[in-house]
């Protein structure tokens, strides 16, 4: 079976480590890279791979004789809101990894069902990948008020667009809880930490909790959550059991539960301990894979030939 | 040499920061009645700046940090209402809190904006800096847990701040780990790099019994801004006290504005019936200076021991081999799992 081209905006670590991942699908094959610097090292990188890359920017992709069905954007917010919607216009689906959200936000666990049609997804922030399954395994059983998380990384793994930007982390985050997790408010954190060696993210999911809530089967449902995310993220795992605390003055007069989880990075380019960054690319092979064999695309505006297989 | 002074009338200005630090030592519930007498008070004995926030600043009612028993906005206003002389200061770890809760300070009242960053990550702040500098806010940034960075990291940090519109660097002994020389190197290396460009302060603990101490050495070795708490209210074993900084500023001619005798008074009459207990250099805060850990982390540690049946002083000693950092009391929980699971006993 063929399989479907796809193309990569963005040749600096993220598009890197997502080029390795996309290498071993048996659904999408990564045949375009696109830069913006004739001496980047990832589109060399690329080029060595067998792709055909530029350094012009993601206009160049309009003009391509064959268009990629999917465009996996690595780079920016500025960058996906100025060339997202013209990429999308000309017929190429396109996969988000920026904090741009012009589409809607995605978990590849949760919702993907949901937004098969939409032109544009956005897969939020590592932390959202990371969390909001956990806030949806447990409104999937109760109501959850309130949800929380705590999302520490290595500072070695942050880059310079969370760190100028670190308002779009906190807020994103938080609004994912509550749209995609199923949380009434969410509240998010985010933690750089410099220790040498570096740590691997560690992510904390608190919810409150109805007093009359059926821990375990809140437990169960987390558990099971965990390995469905372990699916494409190998190295995501829960440190203890779902610890619950009973209604108190220090939880605001509700119950509460704590999901404690460490993602380690598969090492596909990126270090282990990045795990933030890893999940980030695995969800979005992941959710390409998922779009590409439920409604496969072929049919670039214009270009009759545009996505068809060779 | 000439010393540093902060204006023709001060040698330093001291902050209070009982409201804010003292929030930890609180578990965040203070009223708006408590709000209102300290700022009173600390208003009348000529305390220039008073930081009243969430102890974890902006946004940091929360699970992991604790809830505030009143919405800090609320008290901010109620600070804000209350003085006449002071200005209203409100700390922010972006992160944890965003320039929209700047805005909402600024509404209501605040008029000093003071962004932390643990030590090596001050390009986090960028954005908030600018943001408080365009609301027309005087900015102040804070290095926190500096024992843990050498003099020149602290430096080229500090320099990250400035540029961005910081116009006060303070070193934040944030586990109260420092001695003595080793804040004199700390405040003269981002003095040095600053140059003329911004202020310097400094914020200590007492987790080693050093905060007057290393105020003073901080003072003579460039700062002109000057963290503290009244009656030592603040995280670990408490902050550098007020009454007591004053007091040992005026012994050595250095000028505070704030009135030492008043001070005194208020220390024990105002403050002292608003908190929970005393602060004290007990084995946990003791420990959080030794290893150096977060000073916040003590009434977490405490509780969770409680909760686990595991030793508070084993959580700390291993949050200091995990080299967390401000922010990461979440993973004290996991720590006091971890011992459980293995059967230490309290």
């Amino acid at each position: 079976m063929s399989r479907t081209p796809v193309a990569i905006v963005g040749s600096g670590n993220i598009g890197t480590d997502l080029l390795y991942k996309l290498l071993r699908s048996e659904v999408l094959e990564p045949r375009w890279m696109v830069g913006i610097d004739p001496a980047s090292e990832g589109l060399r990188r690329a080029r060595d791979l067998g792709l055909e890359t530029t350094h012009e920017g993601p206009g160049w992709l309009l003009g391509l004789a064959e268009s990629p069905a999917l465009v996996f954007d690595a780079t920016s917010a500025a960058v996906h809101l100025e060339w997202g919607p013209r990429l999308a216009e000309a017929g190429m689906r396109l996969v988000d990894l920026t904090p741009a959200a012009i589409g809607p936000y995605l978990v590849p666990t949760v919702n993907l069902g949901a937004h098969l049609d939409a032109p544009d997804v956005n897969l939020i922030t590592c932390g959202g990948q990371a969390t909001v399954p956990i806030v949806h395994a447990v409104s999937r059983v109760v109501p959850v008020a309130y949800a929380e998380i705590v999302s520490a990384v290595s500072s070695r793994s942050a880059g310079p667009g969370t760190r100028c930007n670190i308002d779009e982390f906190t807020r994103t985050t938080a609004r994912a809880l509550e749209v995609v997790g199923g949380a009434e408010r969410g509240k998010a954190i985010i933690v750089l930490n410099p220790a040498d060696p570096p740590i691997s993210m560690r992510v904390t999911v608190m919810t409150s909790l109805p007093e009359d809530a059926d821990t375990a089967a809140v437990a169960e449902s987390v558990t099971a959550m965990v390995a469905d995310v372990q699916a494409y993220v190998p190295g995501y795992q829960l440190r203890n059991e779902p610890q619950f605390e009973p209604a108190g003055a220090l939880s605001g007069g509700r119950g509460r539960m704590t999901a404690l989880l460490e993602v380690t990075g598969a090492g596909d380019f990126l270090p282990p301990y990045a795990g933030n960054l890893d999940i980030m690319t695995a969800a979005a092979a992941r959710v390409g894979e998922l779009l590409a064999e439920t409604s496969p695309v072929g049919s670039a505006t214009g270009s009759t030939e545009a996505g068809a297989p060779r | 040499m000439s010393r540093s002074t902060y204006s023709d009338e001060l040698d330093f200005r001291v902050t209070d920061s009982s409201l804010r630090d003292g929030s930890h030592a609180k578990r965040h519930q203070f009223t708006v009645e408590d709000v209102r007498s300290i700022v009173a008070a600390l208003d009348a004995a000529g305390v220039p700046v008073i930081e009243v926030t969430h102890g974890d600043g902006l946004g940091g009612s929360s699970f992991t940090y604790g809830l505030s028993g009143t919405p800090e906005q609320v008290l901010i206003a109620a600070a804000a209402e209350t003085v006449r002389r002071a200005r209203i200061a409100v700390l922010v770890l972006p992160g944890v809190g965003t320039t929209d809760d700047i805005t909402a300070a600024a509404d209501n009242g605040a008029t000093v904006v003071r962004v932390a960053t643990h030590c090596s990550e001050a390009d986090i702040s960028v954005q908030h800096f600018g943001h408080a500098r365009r609301l027309g806010l005087e900015t102040v940034g804070f290095l926190m847990m500096a024992h843990s960075q050498p003099p020149k990291v602290l430096a080229a940090q500090a320099r990250i701040m400035a540029n961005a519109g910081c116009q006060c660097v303070y070193v934040v002994d944030s586990a109260g780990a420092l001695v003595l020389d080793q804040v004199a190197e700390r405040v003269s290396a981002v003095h040095a790099e600053l140059g003329g460009d911004a202020q310097v302060g400094f914020h200590g603990h007492e987790n080693l019994a050093l905060g007057v101490a290393n105020s003073i050495v901080a003072h003579r070795s460039g700062a002109v801004q000057i963290d503290a708490c009244t009656r030592r209210f603040g995280a670990g074993a408490g902050n550098t006290p007020t009454e007591a900084l004053v007091a040992a500023a005026e012994k050595l001619g250095l000028r505070t504005g704030i009135d030492a005798l008043a001070m005194i008074d208020v220390a024990e009459d105002v403050v002292r019936p608003a908190m929970e207990r005393e602060p004290a250099l007990d084995r946990l805060a003791l420990l959080m200076g030794y290893a150096g850990v977060y000073s916040s982390f003590l009434r977490h540690a405490e509780r969770l021991g409680e909760r686990y049946g595991v030793s508070g002083a084993s959580i700390l000693m291993r949050a200091a081999e995990r080299k967390l950092v401000g922010g990461q009391e979440d993973q004290l929980v996991d720590i006091a799992v971890e011992l459980a699971a293995v059967g230490e006993s309290r």
